[in-house]
């Protein structure tokens, strides 16, 4: 098993053996059950389906609850596929801590939903260097500038970076350091930031290109 | 208590003494030198607390040849040895960065009574 799913706890700092401060994330991870076992014979591809967070059985719709009801586990608020090898090697309703995916020492990848920052400017959402705050600027200082050429070609180009929608995105971040695994709690913390607020939900794997 | 302040929990130090702004402390503090270890002393007054739980942080001024030398130190960090407080100050604020504008009879906090 590779992946598990968590909750983004907060951020703090722990000191390592040489005394330097560490920026970490505290993340509750798991434990995730197997709620559905996909084969290549019957779906085409080996995946394993695995939810994350168990919810009061009133909160469910009838479809949600004969989905969970299969596998025999308690309702949970977050499910995800999860491609393996060798879908034989797990059961319908097994439990799946955070010590059988990621140990201290390793790397882990991220994936979450980034903050929201609503409509940004150019020079927060593409790190545009904007416009003199003196010699003749006027009411342009945060400005994108020019966006094209004239007649040639007589348009904007598609793709173009202004200002719009900013954060709300999936991000992965790569090879982020496990600082320190709590199978008993199940809490793992990882070195500096991941994306999204208190209580955003995360994928987490081992690091898939940790050795390239 | 939250599941962050009982991880943190874990990671404080025990062994630091109950110190408020203007209080007059002295800082061990573990330096490496050449890969040996000595404890060199920092003696001065708190004039800030800031942070909680193991971000927790504190200022100390003292005057060093006339110049005004301020460190922060991270309250649970491994690189201090200890903390003595020498002398406790009695005064009205949280931060007393007043202090930097002043210097000698001007800079004196008063001692606390009880």
């Amino acid at each position: 098993m590779k992946t598990i799913l968590g909750e983004k706890l907060g951020m703090t700092q722990i000191f390592d053996d040489e005394a330097q401060a560490i920026p970490v994330t505290i993340i509750k991870a798991g434990p995730v059950r197997v709620t559905q076992i996909k084969r290549a014979g019957s779906d085409g591809y080996s995946a394993i389906q695995i939810a994350f967070k168990e919810m009061a059985s009133k909160h469910v719709n009838r479809a949600a609850a004969g989905h969970f009801a299969k596998s025999n586990t308690p309702p949970a608020k977050h499910i995800v596929e999860v491609r393996v090898d060798d879908p034989d090697a797990f059961e319908m309703g097994q439990e799946i801590g955070i010590g059988e995916v990621l140990a201290e020492g390793q790397k882990a990848d991220v994936t979450g939903i980034s903050k929201g920052k609503g409509f940004a400017g150019a020079m927060k959402r593409h790190n545009f260097k904007g416009q003199p705050a003196s010699h003749g600027a006027h009411k342009v200082h945060r400005a994108p500038g020019a966006i094209g050429a004239c007649a040639t070609p007589a348009r904007v180009f598609k793709g173009k970076r202004m200002p719009g929608r900013m954060g709300g995105d999936q991000v992965t971040l790569l090879n982020l350091d496990v600082v320190k695994v709590d199978a008993e709690r199940n809490v793992v913390m990882v070195r500096g930031a991941v994306p999204g607020p208190k209580g955003a939900v995360l994928v987490m794997r081992q690091a898939v290109k940790s050795n390239g | 208590m939250n599941t962050v302040d009982q991880i943190e929990s874990a990671y404080l130090r025990d062994d630091i003494p109950d110190f408020a702004p203007g209080d007059t402390v002295r800082v061990n503090v573990r330096v490496v030198e050449g890969g040996r270890e000595r404890v060199q002393l920092f003696e001065g007054v708190v004039i800030a607390r800031n942070g909680g739980g193991a971000r927790a942080s504190f200022t100390v001024r003292k005057l060093s040849f006339g110049v005004g030398v301020e460190r922060i130190f991270p309250l649970h960090a491994p690189i201090i040895h200890s903390i003595e407080v020498i002398r406790r100050g009695d005064v009205r604020r949280a931060k007393l960065y007043y202090l930097r504008d002043r210097v000698g009879k001007a800079a004196r906090i008063r001692e606390k009574r009880d």
